[in-house]
């Protein structure tokens, strides 16, 4: 070997240090002495200057977001509190004692929604993956499942979800077949995995052919086969990409369990709907609709901290 | 002593009868795209521990020949032979040809999501099923040897253009190949950093690795070659020594190139 000592400088030059110390942002903080390097450096007058400007206008900033924002709340409570039906709104939707018996019920079927989502997920996630995988079967031999696994996506994907539901609740069973469950939970769960694992396989198929081919072509000239080029190569690359909108198909999936009650399951929604339609008070469901929001905030600011965590990891398809 | 070159003894030992079958021999090979012929009637020997030069402007169809040998393209007509072995024959395995070449690529191709050792040990590991430390034993090895050691761990987006295509070129060897393909691979990195990727093909040439390289630069090709071949819409217009060929060129259409190319200072 003839790699010598002055060869590699040359490559060591060119490379960055591991990181430079911060960006020069202006939310810095603040005029940083002569720390990070002792040459002796003092901030000159003008980079002061600079940065108190920046703080000020920062400060300005902050103070016209906050007074128009409790302006505009100010204008909408005004607006809706002096509205004619406001009194008869307040009673019928935001009644405290309704809020207070509907509670507990609601959180007992929110059980239900909750599990449906964990398994699902589950299932659509894995269902997802695999039908994508099917289409991107490459040789004649394989022609009907591709055909198969794209008929299924198609059809599913354009179908309503709430027709799904009622055809598979109501349809299923009307079909008398020994063996099959009657359960209006599990029909509405396969419903559900029905139209939503249609939903994820796009989003793989998306994310497996956003990877770039001379990926694929550089480990198949590796020696690696197109299963494992498959495997080690494209599919990690892919499944990193669509992670946020696999997850947004979540949340969605979240909400969407509420539907399962159409089939008669106790869920949150019909938890709701059943101390509403008995005592003409809609206040549960305003209760049950805050709820849904309440859980799915925190998948979604998880959605977007994992979709920033990786972008800081990795910036994807910097060597394609 | 040899890391990183071909496997030693079975295949490339000394014997005579086995000398004389050149690691890659193409015949009358023609390629075409839709009606476009891209390659026509290419002829080529690369004996064993030799390094060839694909010279020749852009269009030309080094790139071409380079993924018809890699079948990573079916030729139209003619034969590729590796280690006298008809490759081009429906029947072939072609994942199995392939672990037998090595091939870098002009921009690199490393794989974003994969840590520089990841990256070289990903065939060793997967293809010949080499156990985990072994492979990256081996791998640290041939980093350490091209002083990229600390970079074991990074991801490639982190590494220099130059780094990054002499991983590229550490992944591409670090299964032993029989045969390297090099295409443009200093093409896409400015200037101050060619040397050090150059420099590895010359230590791999003193490995007695066999290559075959597509390549803009000239001064290089005159260097390192054995053999030039000056490729010009499709056909192999000129072929011999670099003394030859860079020396005395016969045919009008290499001398206007290498007036071209030494005006381009390259040469
Ligand atoms: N996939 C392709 N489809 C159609 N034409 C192609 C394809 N790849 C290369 N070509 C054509 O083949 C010719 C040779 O290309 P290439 O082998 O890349 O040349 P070089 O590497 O010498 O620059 C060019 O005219 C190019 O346009
Ligand atoms: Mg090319």
């Amino acid at each position: 070997m003839t790699v010598r000592d002055g060869q590699e400088r040359g490559g060591e030059d060119v490379a960055p240090p591991p990181f430079p110390p911060a960006g020069p942002g202006p939310a810095g903080p603040g005029p940083a002495g002569g720390k990070g390097g002792d040459d002796g450096y003092r901030p000159s007058a003008r980079r002061i200057a600079r940065e108190r400007y920046r703080r000020t206008r920062t400060r300005r900033a902050f103070a016209v977001a906050s007074a128009s924002t409790l302006l505009t709340a100010g204008a909408l409570y005004a607006l809706i509190v002096n509205s004619p039906g406001w009194q008869r709104t307040r009673q019928t939707f935001f009644d405290a004692h309704y809020a207070r018996i509907s509670l507990h019920p609601i959180l007992h079927g929110l059980w239900l929604n909750l599990r449906l989502l964990a398994v699902c997920g589950a299932i659509v996630l894995v269902a997802g993956l695999l039908m994508a995988l099917l289409r991107t079967l490459r040789g004649p031999v394989f022609f009907p499942v591709r055909a198969l696994a794209t008929a299924y996506v198609d059809f599913f994907r354009g179908l309503p979800l709430i027709i799904c539901i009622l055809l598979c609740v109501f349809g299923i069973p009307a079909l008398r077949l020994t063996g099959v469950t009657n359960n209006p939970v599990l029909l509405g769960a396969f419903a559900l995995c029905l139209t939503y694992t249609a939903y994820v396989a796009e989003v793989f198929r998306a994310g497996i052919e956003s990877v770039h081919p001379s990926q694929r072509a550089a480990a198949r000239s590796l020696g690696l086969s197109n299963a494992q080029a498959m495997r080690y190569v494209v599919l990690p690359q892919a499944v990193r990409r669509v992670v946020p909108p696999l997850l947004n198909d979540l949340v969605s999936l979240q909400k969407d369990t509420g539907l399962v009650s159409i089939g008669g399951a106790v869920d949150a929604v019909y938890a709701a709907q059943i101390i509403a339609s008995r005592d003409f008070n809609y206040t549960p469901y305003v209760i049950a609709g805050l709820i849904f929001v309440a859980i799915t905030i925190p998948m979604t600011r998880f959605t977007d901290w994992v979709a920033a965590r990786m972008n800081r990891r990795q910036s994807q398809g910097g060597a394609v | 002593m040899s890391a990183i070159g071909p496997k030693s003894g079975t295949a490339d030992g000394p014997e005579p009868a086995l000398r004389a079958e050149p690691v890659l021999r193409m015949e009358a090979v023609r390629k075409t795209y839709g009606g476009t012929v891209v390659l026509r009637d290419i002829a080529l020997e690369v004996p064993a521990h030799t390094v060839t030069a694909l010279i020749g402007a852009s269009g030309s169809g080094k790139s071409t020949l380079l993924r018809c040998a890699n079948l990573l393209e079916d030729v139209d007509d003619g034969a590729i032979l590796l280690d006298g072995q008809d490759i081009t024959d429906p029947r072939t395995d072609v994942d199995e040809v392939r672990r037998r070449i090595g091939v870098v690529f002009q921009a690199y191709n490393l794989f974003p999501h994969m840590t520089v050792l990841d990256n070289i040990t990903l065939a060793p590991r997967r293809v010949h099923k080499e156990p985990r430390e072994q492979a990256e034993g081996r791998a640290r090895e041939l980093l350490e040897r091209l002083g990229l050691a600390d970079r074991a761990h990074e991801y490639p987006d982190r590494l220099s253009g130059g780094q990054q295509q002499r991983v590229a070129l550490l992944r591409a060897v670090a299964t032993r190949p029989r045969l390297l393909l090099l295409d443009e691979i200093t093409a896409a990195l400015d200037p101050e950093l060619v040397g050090e990727v150059l420099a590895v093909v010359r230590d791999l040439k003193e490995e007695g690795m066999t290559m075959v390289i597509a390549t803009h630069e000239m001064a290089f090709a005159r260097e390192v070659a054995d053999q030039v071949c000056f490729l010009d819409g499709g056909i192999v217009l000129e072929r011999g020594t670099p003394a030859e060929v860079f020396g005395a060129p016969s045919r009008q259409r290499t001398q206007e190139f290498l007036r071209r190319i030494t005006e381009a200072g390259r040469l």
